[in-house]
């Protein structure tokens, strides 16, 4: 919960969360270290000094830690746990919705639990599909369309088979697919990040929401474009947002695009934590406004309205989440504890 | 002179020329010099007039096909000059740097060297990334154009040749010259057409000019970014927090040293494409 200076309550759905080890005891191979690694770059590169982790926090961090993180030193109300397997790089897999689910279990009022599925596996990838479903109720998926996997160089969400698991997620009521088209997580030869694919199954999947976690960076001129012809299509704001604290000015015209094109309605934010945590990214948001330069040009403007649509509104329309009833069931379970004491403390 | 110094003299000319011609290899989707984001780490001429070349990329799951295209193209513009007899392109820390290297050893093409599952067409990938290259240095230059008082309508009834003929300020004429350097992608280049043509080669009328700049701002701002992020994960990977002498500073220092490139500095990019 984010309180205001006048002490309006922001709730916050962080849609872009993982409980990973990418610890040396579960990496497989070289690949295994080189992606945490990878992940560790993208934390040091764009955190503040002061948010910074150790590597081996960064590989492998407890469920406390991250209940902290998020809800307790976070504003975070809520918050998404998106899988990510890798079964190829890691033992016990990165991020799979079974680890994930430890976390849904102990706080079931905090988390929403997503799965994952890849087209390529068939007959076995479906049935996996409908259990998930009917085990864990998901209402949403993570996809990775520019993962190479043995000789397969990625999948367009065009292909016959994507169409057969989009239908069962239809069907399932899994209906936020939320698609990676974002900065490399593994090599491609094709233009695997292109998002056109994403303008013909929206258009062919009325019920279904497509989320394009990093707003397609690093095609987000195309993005922008395609996003704004189709009702049901959303852009989820990791990675783009720690920009705000290396380079303003580069999110100020990311966030100003992205509002013209998409609109206020369409942006979802997410830390991807633990790249990131949400404290940090949230006080910058909250401060931030968009350069007058960019405003004259897109006509956009951060108003407080549009910082609580992105920051939970939207997400809560996605899943169905009602906002007061929510808030009931925490506060129920003692989660707003700490924010209770605070408010003592300053009185 | 000693022969000597003529010998130390001819290299070091060698290794600028190779480091020049490594400067017009682009980054495709960055549409900026390899050796300006740093990704070259050595060029070294051996006594047989052979050059090795070294690179890294910012993430050791840099898309192959880019780094492929990349090392392609390093390939080729050394192997250009007359006196060189063989060019040797090394990817180091890539995923896939093992397959690709072997490829480029064998001066394999993309899809020989990834097999059949590598479907898409490289030629074409590099194609788009032309012409949105060719769209970011056009917003750039009409940008600048506008903000020093060039009306629409002046600006869509321009030819190629007047463009050419403004008086601009070094500014301006930095960014015209890039523009020049990405227009045939569009076809032969005839003086008497129209300056700035869509990347489909459609006109522009007054009317249209400003909401075209506003969808080619989409473009540059998402250039921008990538360039940032690929910088800084670089940056990130390597070390490379301490600033390197530039050249002129290391003129005391010996020939092997003086021979490294002079590494632009990180932040200079904002201020060329702000």
């Amino acid at each position: 919960m984010y309180k205001t200076q006048s002490g309006e309550e922001i709730f916050v759905i962080d849609g872009h969360t993982h409980f990973w080890d990418g610890s040396p005891s579960n990496q497989k191979n070289i690949h295994g270290k080189q992606f945490i690694e990878c992940f560790y770059a993208y934390h040091s590169n764009l955190s503040p000094p002061a948010e910074k982790w150790p590597l081996e926090k960064f590989e492998k961090y407890d469920a406390k830690t991250m209940y902290d993180d998020l809800f307790v030193n976070g504003y975070d109300d809520m918050a998404i746990l998106q899988p990510t397997y890798l079964g190829d790089f890691y033992k016990n897999g990165f991020n799979t919705t079974e680890r994930n689910s430890a976390m849904k279990k102990s706080h079931p009022e905090r988390f929403i639990l997503n799965g994952a599925f890849d087209p390529r596996d068939g007959a076995k990838g479906l049935e996996h599909l409908h259990e998930l479903a009917e085990k864990y109720k998901i209402k949403g998926a993570k996809l990775y369309t520019a993962e190479w996997r043995g000789e397969s160089k990625g999948y367009k969400l065009t292909d016959k088979e994507s169409y057969r698991f989009l239908e069962a997620a239809q069907k399932l009521g899994v209906k936020n697919i939320h698609v990676h088209k974002g900065p490399t997580i593994l090599p491609l030869n094709r233009d695997a990040f292109d998002v056109a694919d994403i303008d013909d199954v929206a258009t062919s999947f009325q019920d279904l929401n497509f989320i394009v976690e990093h707003c397609g960076l690093p095609r987000l001129d195309d993005f922008c474009w395609i996003a704004t012809q189709e009702t049901n299509v959303y852009g989820g704001l990791a990675v783009a947002l720690p920009f705000i604290h290396s380079r303003p000015a580069y999110f100020g015209h990311v966030i100003s695009e992205l509002l013209f094109w998409l609109g206020p309605d369409k942006l979802l934010f997410g830390s991807d934590y633990g790249i990131w945590t949400p404290r940090w990214l949230i006080d910058k948001f909250m401060a931030f406004e968009i350069p007058e330069a960019e405003s004259k040009e897109t006509g956009s403007v951060l108003t407080l309205e549009n910082k609580k649509k992105i920051l939970g509104l939207n997400a809560a329309r996605l899943y169905g989440v009602d906002i007061e009833a929510q808030k009931a069931t925490i506060k129920k379970a003692g989660g707003y504890d700490h924010l209770k004491a605070h408010a003592h403390a300053a009185e | 002179m000693t022969r000597r110094d003529q010998s130390d003299d001819q290299l070091r000319a060698r290794h600028d020329q190779v480091w020049a011609r490594l400067a017009t290899v682009m980054d495709p989707e960055l549409d900026e010099s390899v050796t300006e984001l740093n990704f070259v780490t050595h060029a070294n001429v051996d006594a047989g007039n052979r050059v090795h070349i070294g690179f890294r990329l910012p993430t050791y799951w840099c898309a192959a096909n880019f780094s492929f295209l990349m090392a392609d193209d390093m390939r080729r513009v050394v192997a250009d000059i007359d006196w060189v007899e063989g060019v040797e392109v090394t990817l180091g820390e890539h995923m896939y740097a093992d397959k690709i290297n072997a490829g480029l050893a064998q001066g394999l093409s993309f899809r020989e060297t990834f097999g059949e599952e590598a479907d898409g067409d490289v030629e074409e990938v590099r194609r788009t990334f032309l012409l949105k290259a060719f769209q970011r240095r056009q917003y750039a230059i009409l940008n600048h154009l506008v903000a020093t008082n060039y009306s629409s309508e002046t600006l869509v009834a321009m030819t190629i040749a007047e463009l050419e003929a403004l008086d601009l300020d070094a500014e301006g004429n930095k960014l015209r010259q890039r523009y020049f350097d990405r227009l045939e992608v569009l076809g032969p280049v005839r003086p008497h057409a129209a300056a700035f043509l869509t990347s489909a080669a459609e006109t522009l009328s007054s009317e249209s000019l400003p909401k075209y700049l506003s969808g080619l701002r989409r473009v540059g701002v998402n250039a921008e970014f990538n360039g940032a992020l690929c910088r800084g994960l670089l940056a990130v990977r390597f070390d490379l927090e301490t600033p390197l002498r530039s050249r002129s500073a290391s003129t005391a220092a010996s020939v092997d040293a003086q021979l490294r490139p002079s590494r632009v500095h990180v932040e200079s990019s904002e201020s060329l494409h702000g």
